[in-house]
C-alpha cells in the first residue's frame, strides 16, 4: 500500500505542471479552463434555441404539426439512455479519485455503450424521418400523417425540421466526440495514466458528457413534448 | 459540505456513490413525468411544465455530476453569469418577436 503510495505521488509530481503551486491549484484551474469552454458552447447552442423560439413563435402551427412527427417513444428512451451514461460516467470519475483504475475502465465502457446505443435509437429516428422525405431541402415533403387536417403550412414546417436536424445532429456530433474522448481514456486508464493525485482528464471528459446530456436534457422537451397536446 | 458522509480524496472532493444513483433515479422519475405530463392537455401549462421538469433536471445535473456545489466559488460565479448571458440572449430577442404581433395602429 505503501509502495503503491509512493507511486502515485511519483505520476502526481510528473503530471504537475512547473507554473502551479500544487496538484490541488492545477486540477481547480484545468476544470475552470474546462467550464469555460462549456460556457462557449451553452452560447453555440443558446443560439440554435434562440432561433427556434423565434421561429416558433413565428409559425406556431407549422411547428406543432412538424413536432407532432417526433417519436416520444424513441426520444424519451434517448433521454433515459443519457441519464444512465451520465450516471456511468460519473461513478467512472468517483472510481478515479478513488484509485481504482480497473473499475474506472469498465465504467466508462458502459459510458461508451450507453453511447452507442443514443446514437443507434437517432438513427432509427433519422431514417424514419428521411424515409417521410422530413429532411429539409429539395425533396422535402410534409404531410401529417391525418387525412382530415391537412399540414396548414408545409414551407414552414420545413423550418421545423431544419432546426431538428440541425440542433440534434449538432448533439450527435458532441456525442460521437464525447465516445471518441471517452474510448481515449479508457486507453490511458488501462496504461495507468491516471492517480487519485492527477486525474484532470477523468474529470473534464466526465464534464463534457453531462453538458452533453445536459443540452439533450432540453432537446427532448423542446423539440418532442411541448407541441404534443396542441391543435395544428 | 457537512450534511452527507463525504470523503476527501488527495485532490478534490469524492461524492457519495449513493448519491449519484439517487441522482439517477430523480432524473429517470423527472423523464417520465414530463413525458406524461405532455400526453395531457393543460394549456399553456404544457410548455411551462416541461421548461420547469427540464430546468430542474439540468439543475442537478451541473450540481452533482457536474460537482459545481463542491466546485471553487470562481467557477459557479462564472457559471451563474453565462446563465445570465444566456437569459439575456433568449429574452431581449423575444421581446422584439413576441410584440411584433401587437396592434400597430394605437394612436392612428
Amino acid at each position: 500500500m505503501a509502495t503503491s503510495d509512493m507511486g502515485d505521488i511519483q505520476v502526481a509530481e510528473r503530471a504537475l505542471q512547473h507554473h502551479f503551486a500544487d496538484m490541488e491549484q492545477q486540477r481547480d484551474t484545468a476544470s475552470f479552463g474546462m467550464w469555460m469552454f462549456l460556457l462557449t458552447e451553452i452560447m453555440f447552442f443558446g443560439g440554435l434555441f434562440c432561433a427556434y423560439l423565434v421561429y416558433r413563435a413565428s409559425y406556431y402551427h407549422a411547428f406543432v404539426e412538424g413536432s407532432q412527427k417526433m417519436n416520444i417513444t424513441l426520444g424519451a428512451t434517448n433521454t433515459a439512455v443519457l441519464i444512465c451514461s451520465s450516471l456511468t460516467m460519473a461513478l467512472g470519475v468517483r472510481a478515479a479519485q478513488m484509485g481504482k483504475p480497473k473499475l474506472m475502465v469498465i465504467l466508462l465502457l458502459v459510458t461508451i455503450l450507453f453511447g452507442f446505443g443514443f446514437l443507434g435509437i437517432k438513427a432509427v429516428e433519422y431514417h424514419e424521418h428521411w424515409v417521410n422525405h422530413e429532411f429539409p431541402g429539395p425533396s422535402f415533403h410534409f404531410e401529417t400523417g391525418d387525412p382530415a387536417h391537412p399540414a396548414t403550412d408545409p414551407q414552414h414546417t420545413e423550418i421545423y425540421f431544419s432546426l431538428y436536424w440541425a440542433m440534434t445532429g449538432l448533439h450527435a456530433l458532441h456525442m460521437v466526440i464525447g465516445i471518441g474522448l471517452v474510448a481515449w481514456l479508457v486507453i490511458a486508464g488501462l496504461m495507468g495514466a491516471y492517480t487519485p493525485h492527477y486525474y484532470n482528464p477523468v474529470e473534464n471528459v466526465g464534464l463534457y458528457w453531462h453538458f452533453v446530456d445536459l443540452v439533450w436534457i432540453y432537446l427532448f422537451p423542446m423539440l418532442y413534448l411541448i407541441s404534443k397536446k396542441h391543435g395544428g | 459540505m457537512a450534511e452527507h458522509k463525504e470523503e476527501t480524496g488527495p485532490v478534490g472532493h469524492i461524492a457519495p456513490a449513493k448519491l449519484y444513483v439517487a441522482i439517477w433515479a430523480i432524473l429517470t422519475a423527472l423523464t417520465l413525468t414530463t413525458v406524461l405530463v405532455s400526453l395531457v392537455d393543460i394549456g399553456p401549462l404544457n410548455v411551462v411544465a416541461a421548461l420547469v421538469i427540464a430546468t430542474i433536471k439540468g439543475t442537478l445535473v451541473v450540481l452533482f455530476f457536474m460537482h459545481l456545489r463542491y466546485s471553487p466559488k470562481l467557477t459557479m460565479a462564472t457559471v451563474v453569469a453565462a446563465m445570465f448571458w444566456l437569459f439575456l440572449l433568449l429574452s431581449l430577442t423575444m421581446t422584439d418577436y413576441l410584440t411584433r404581433a401587437w396592434p400597430t395602429n394605437l394612436g392612428h
